[in-house]
């Protein structure tokens, strides 16, 4: 049972209004960012590609509500959610996805490489499962210093069939380090169901391999989400060490924009279309206090922040090639003979 | 002048890392079997886990992905690893993290993160220990805008090479020969020897030819210039000490005054680091090319077990003959 049936019938929510807003507040503006920039790709406005994550909107909000700002988070290419929960500006994420010179890496790392450490997001990887070790290696940092940053990593159900999880998992607990290992489980890895990538029904139950708590959450419920992330945290910032939380959710496109993705059979859309955070998280929502004209003007707002950052975008040049050539070495060093 | 004394490769590269972690608090090693008493099989690291503790030189688990992805982890904030992939072979396990974000996150960020690891790994090329110990493959790293490769030749240059690696901004891979760790030459003795990346060097000037070399391969293609004086022929010898950046300048300078080169190395012939540098100079000196530049390395399989392994490696027959093939074409 989720947290936000359990508590539907309750009258006190579990977390208190500020963050419930915030919450829907991040979500709706991860959603208008993912469907406007599908909707200028399919229509030919949009000359870029993104990996959409429109339906996982609940498992971003709540990791940018539970994460200090100080945190720091490492997310892979289907994580403009992540991003735009973490605080990442919209016209930093937009800028990267149109590859212009107001991304944030002034148009060379696409929508696959947005970094932005000033809100702690250090590294956006392409490649499955090779974002963990990197996240070992900064909890260890923040050991080594002697701060109590967590950092979080996130990866979809896909990455746990790497060697790169394997290892870097196995490593966080075994030098117990601040880390929160979180699974976004889409369902499908790519195109292909995650029932024909494992012979373990959860992912969570990884963890038990390596000797860490993992747990299985219902990753279409922020409030449940928020409550299991917090715990997380808690244990990694107290030095108790890492966390596998599974987040089980559903992606509503296709692996990639362009992807009509017809291995998704219809029965299951209909099922995860009435699970869809989007829609079931206002129900929650309007029975703890908030009005529809107040969530409303929230999804407004989100709307237009994103049309705003993309008209800033689509206005703005592509870097230029002395800014394309720089960046390779820390000394502007140009191997010529090229 | 500077003060020197005679230790071996592996001594010198065992006091770079210990100058590196006492004036640094950032740097630290981490790889398999790094701390004391097993000091790993290569050993560079022998007493260093004594004297700063399993804090500064972390013994990890057999995973070489997670090694270096640590490794750029910590490196994005702001320390120093080093971390060993104890044999060369071992390191496309590692490739990912090396290649694709040790490499790249300054420029995919635009430089707001960046990653200046060091990565240290040893070519066991010569210990007969077959097709998946013995591997030359620095020509992977060639590939890679981002990387610097370093391959010291004597002990003075592995640890002024290692120093600068460590305290570069950019990541760098430091390729030692295990065939070399116990060769001996003169150190400057104190903190503070450096060898800068992206320089090469002259080991032996001469007039006829120019044999450019780097790592392992440079004490035979030394051997080989000296055979070549015994039949009239001076060859200059070139120790790259770095792959990437390449320093084209002192090979173009050399060979536009020799007329003639060779390229020797222990990697394969076949796209090897000298199918690049004979393309460079054949493209920069074609005109005043007093003969065809000449490749020699490794035959294009794997490497056999013990018995048969210096029938397909590098020797210094096979640079001798190199270069009288290139002499010889002077004068058809």
């Amino acid at each position: 049972m989720s947290a936000s049936e359990d508590s539907t019938s309750g009258k006190t929510p579990e977390l208190g209004t500020d963050v419930l807003r915030e919450l829907w507040r991040s979500m709706t503006r991860e959603e208008a960012l993912d469907t406007r920039i599908l909707k200028g790709i399919k229509r030919g406005e949009l000359a870029t590609v993104i990996w959409p994550s429109r339906g996982q909107e609940a498992v971003s909000a709540a990791i940018g509500q539970v994460l200090r700002p100080d945190d720091r988070l490492i997310t892979t290419y289907r994580g403009l959610h992540d991003h735009v929960a973490k605080g990442v500006p919209l016209t930093e994420i937009i800028g990267e996805v149109m590859g212009t010179a107001v991304g944030a890496s002034r148009g060379k790392g696409g929508t696959m490489h947005i970094a932005d450490p000033d809100h702690g997001v250090l590294l956006t990887t392409g490649i499955v499962g090779s974002g963990v070790p990197i996240a070992v290696g900064v909890a260890l940092a923040a050991v080594k210093s002697g701060s109590d940053r967590v950092t979080a990593v996130t990866f979809g159900d896909g990455a746990t069939n790497t060697g790169s999880f394997h290892e870097g998992v196995n490593l966080a607990a075994t030098w117990q380090l601040p880390v929160v290992f979180i699974c976004q489980n889409n369902l499908y890895a790519e195109m292909t169901p995650v029932e024909d990538t494992m012979a373990i029904e959860h992912v969570a139950d990884r963890a038990k391999g390596v000797g860490m708590p993992g747990v299985t959450v219902d990753g279409n419920d922020p409030v449940a989400m928020v409550l299991a992330l917090t715990e997380a945290v808690d244990r990694a910032r107290s030095g108790g060490g890492p966390t596998l939380i599974e987040a089980v959710t559903f992606r509503f496109e296709g692996h990639y924009a362009g992807d009509s993705a017809p291995y998704i059979p219809a029965q299951q859309l209909a099922h995860q279309r009435e699970l869809d955070p989007i829609i079931t998280f206002p129900r929650y929502l309007l029975a703890h206090g908030f009005t529809q004209v107040e969530l409303d003007e929230i999804s407004a707002e989100s709307v237009e922040a994103v049309e705003e950052a993309l008209k800033t975008v689509l206005a703005a040049p592509l870097p230029d090639m002395e800014e394309i050539r720089s960046d390779v070495y820390a000394d502007g060093l140009v191997v010529t003979h090229d | 002048m500077t003060e020197t004394r005679v230790i071996s490769i592996r001594e010198a590269l065992n006091e770079a890392l210990d100058e590196a972690l006492r004036t640094d608090p950032t740097v630290f090693l981490l790889g398999e079997d790094l701390a004391d008493p097993a000091a790993g099989v290569n050993a560079v690291t022998r007493g260093l886990a004594t004297k700063y503790g399993a804090d500064r030189v972390m013994n990890t688990p057999i995973s070489e992905a997670a090694i270096i992805g640590a490794a750029v982890g910590a490196a994005i904030e702001g320390y120093k690893p080093v971390a060993e992939i104890m044999i060369m072979d071992f390191i496309g396990i590692a490739m990912d993290q090396i290649v694709n974000h040790a490499a790249k996150v300054r420029y995919m960020s635009g430089g707001r993160t960046t990653s200046p690891i060091t990565v240290r790994t040893a070519v066991f090329a010569g210990t007969g220990s077959g097709g998946t110990h013995s591997q030359s493959l620095e020509a992977w790293f060639m590939h890679v805008p981002g990387m610097k490769v370093v391959y010291p030749s004597n002990p003075a240059d592995a640890k002024g090479l290692l120093l600068s690696a460590i305290f570069d901004p950019d990541p760098v891979l430091v390729i030692e020969a295990s065939r070399l760790y116990g060769v001996k030459g003169e150190v400057p003795v104190g903190d503070g020897h450096r060898v800068p990346i992206g320089k090469a060097v002259v080991a032996k000037p001469g007039k006829d030819l120019t044999i450019v070399t780097y790592g392992q391969a440079t004490a035979l293609a030394l051997q080989a210039a000296e055979r070549l004086g015994e039949e009239g022929v001076d060859a200059e010898v070139i120790d790259l000490r770095t792959l990437l950046p390449l320093d084209m300048d002192t090979v173009l300078e050399s060979v536009g005054r020799t007329r003639r080169a060779v390229i020797a190395h222990t990697a394969t012939t076949v796209a090897g680091p000298g199918a690049e540098i004979a393309a460079q100079i054949s493209a920069k000196l074609f005109g005043i090319l007093d003969g065809p530049v000449q490749r020699v390395g490794a035959r294009f399989t794997p490497i056999p077990a013990r018995a048969s392994e210096s029938a397909v490696t590098l020797s210094v027959d096979g640079i001798v003959d190199a270069a009288r093939t290139t002499m010889g074409a002077m004068r058809v």
